[in-house]
């Protein structure tokens, strides 16, 4: 390594302090959001009982807790996020290959494809509701209904912008369709694969939510709509306070794992 | 010497919903066995589509192509194709990407692994077997390329400008160092080029086909004189600008260019 000049220093030293303001600055608004918030609901500028307060939700998470509450709901809406995304992830993925191997069926089927992927899956739960019960599975359903069509259209078009030459590469070694789809395509389609996943998290805790509205006795959205009903709107505010947290850990993880993948290739 | 490979009357054209494209026009030639031909012509003449041909990826409208006297697909000869950029993959290692065509195959044995571990030493990248493509150079990723396809015991070696993604001093060398490797592992090799010095340092016969659709304008048998030739010694060979000036002769002496020099010249008579 040659010794770093001191023009570089003094470059990486504005960089560190420009990086330092940006998060200081962040966490300042996040603060004064919080003070404001908290301040106007005690002077009775907004009304505690409509707005709730960070006081009053903190209260409310400890309460619930306490009273073995609070777990349960997010753990249901969890494990009907990572159900339907796991769901979407196979389906999609099967799909999408399906199409890559039958480009005659693709074109059948695509303007079907477009039609669904525009849909406002919301339309859709109230009649998943009447047509599967209000049960788990819908709710999945519905989770994976919001996701589903795009990851569809979005893995199948990355897989026809493969470089044409690296399949006749196979063909020349003697490979076939399923040789061309194990060695270049999935291969290849990792890094899509991983970024389309990470926009189906934040969308499959969507479909799951509104299918909590509508079909749930259990889960965050059930919370929410319940809160709602009965007027306790600090259950409503700390259950989006919640997903708030969920949504950024779940896309923070996938985050975390496509970094991994960079660096590793 | 017994002709490996043999065109006879070849046809073929493309079909899109624009066009068609007349590519090949009754193309006749032989390749024998252990014998380096290149192949010259204008671009777009459909030289690429003569190794698709010979490599079974299309199949003559008209026409057939034999090796050793028996019809292609009834053979069962092993063809080697390497193609203008390495595509070596990115998420594989050199040594990955080398044995992928055994992989395709089913054929890691033993005996196969061991003769790509020889070619390996023996052309300098044993050393960054476990390295991915991207921390190697253009030379030595080609060379790779050629192992990959060597690795499959080839007979017949089809190149399709294998050099030209690399820039002009690397291309010599690697040229040189390729050339070296096919004449030691005595392969019958194609090889299709744009470069007139690149055929003549690397060919036994040079090709040169007509623009499309393509057939066969002349066959030149290069014959430098010289002993142990190489790329590199072939390009200092005394005899190497006669080739020269006459393979560019004919290729810029297109029908249409003789057409226009003919009735120049009965203009000039006339006078
Ligand atoms: N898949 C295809 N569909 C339709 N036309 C094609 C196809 N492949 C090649 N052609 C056309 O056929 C002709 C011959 O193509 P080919 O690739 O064999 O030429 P080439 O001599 O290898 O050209 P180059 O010097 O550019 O490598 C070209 O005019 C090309 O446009
Ligand atoms: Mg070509």
């Amino acid at each position: 390594m040659t010794p770093i000049s001191s023009a570089q220093r003094q470059y990486l030293k504005k960089k560190k302090q420009d990086n330092r303001i940006v998060v200081f600055v962040r966490i300042f608004i996040f603060l004064i959001f919080l003070c404001l918030w908290e301040i106007s609901t005690n002077l009775n500028i907004l009304d505690s009982f409509i707005f709730s307060s960070p006081s009053r939700v903190c209260r409310t998470i400890y309460q619930m807790y306490q009273e073995h509450a609070l777990l349960p709901h997010i753990g249901v809406t969890l494990l009907e996020t990572f159900l339907s995304f796991a769901c979407v992830l196979v389906l999609g993925m099967a799909c999408a290959v399906l199409l890559w191997s039958f480009p005659l069926v693709s074109r059948i089927v695509e303007p079907y494809l477009v039609v669904l992927n525009s849909l406002p899956k919301s339309a859709l739960a109230p009649l998943l509701i009447v047509w599967l019960g209000a049960n788990t599975r819908t709710i999945v359903v519905a989770g994976m209904s919001v996701a589903i069509f795009g990851t569809i259209i979005s893995l199948y078009s990355g897989f026809l912008e493969i470089d044409p030459d690296k399949l006749k590469l196979i063909a020349t070694l003697g490979g076939g369709k399923w040789d061309c789809l194990t060695k270049v395509v999935l291969p290849a389609s990792i890094p899509l694969i991983l970024s389309v996943m990470k926009v189906n998290i934040g969308l499959c805790l969507v479909g799951v939510i509104i299918g909590e509205f509508i079909g749930a006795r259990q889960g965050l959205g059930y919370l929410i709509i319940y809160g709602t009903q009965v007027f306790k709107l600090d259950w409503v505010m700390m259950s989006i306070v919640i997903l708030c947290i969920a949504a950024t850990a779940l896309y923070g993880i996938l985050n975390l794992l496509e970094k991994n993948y960079r660096k590793r290739h | 010497m017994q002709n490996l490979l043999e065109f006879k009357d070849v046809c073929l054209s493309y079909h899109t919903p624009e066009r068609e494209t007349y590519a090949l026009s009754h193309l006749s030639f032989c390749a024998k066995e252990g014998e380096f031909l290149a192949i010259v012509g204008p671009s777009g003449c459909g030289k690429s589509t003569l190794l698709n041909l010979i490599c079974g990826l299309l199949k003559p409208e008209q026409g057939e192509i034999r090796i050793h006297g028996i019809p292609l697909a009834q053979s069962h000869m092993n063809i080697g194709y390497m193609l203008q950029r390495d595509h070596l993959f990115d998420w594989r290692t050199i040594y990955k990407n080398v044995l992928l065509g055994l992989e395709i195959q089913h054929q890691t044995t033993p005996e196969k692994i061991k003769y790509v571990d020889n070619l390996l030493a023996a052309y300098g990248l044993d050393k960054f077997k476990d390295a991915y493509p991207s921390q190697l150079s253009g030379g030595m990723r080609q060379r790779a390329a050629l192992i990959r396809t060597l690795a499959m015991e080839p007979d017949l070696l089809l190149l399709d400008e294998p050099f030209s993604a690399l820039d002009y001093q690397t291309r010599l060398n690697v040229s040189d160092d390729i050339g070296i490797i096919i004449r030691q592992e005595k392969k019958t090799a194609i090889l299709v080029t744009h470069d007139i010095s690149e055929a003549i340092s690397m060919a036994d016969r040079v090709l040169i086909l007509t623009s499309r659709p393509a057939h066969l304008k002349k066959q030149i048998t290069i014959d430098l004189e010289i002993a142990n030739r190489t790329p590199m010694s072939s390009r200092n060979a005394p005899k190497f600008k006669h080739y020269f000036n006459l393979i560019w002769k004919e290729l810029n002496n297109d029908d249409s260019h003789l057409v226009r020099t003919a009735a120049i010249s009965e203009k000039e008579k006339a006078r």
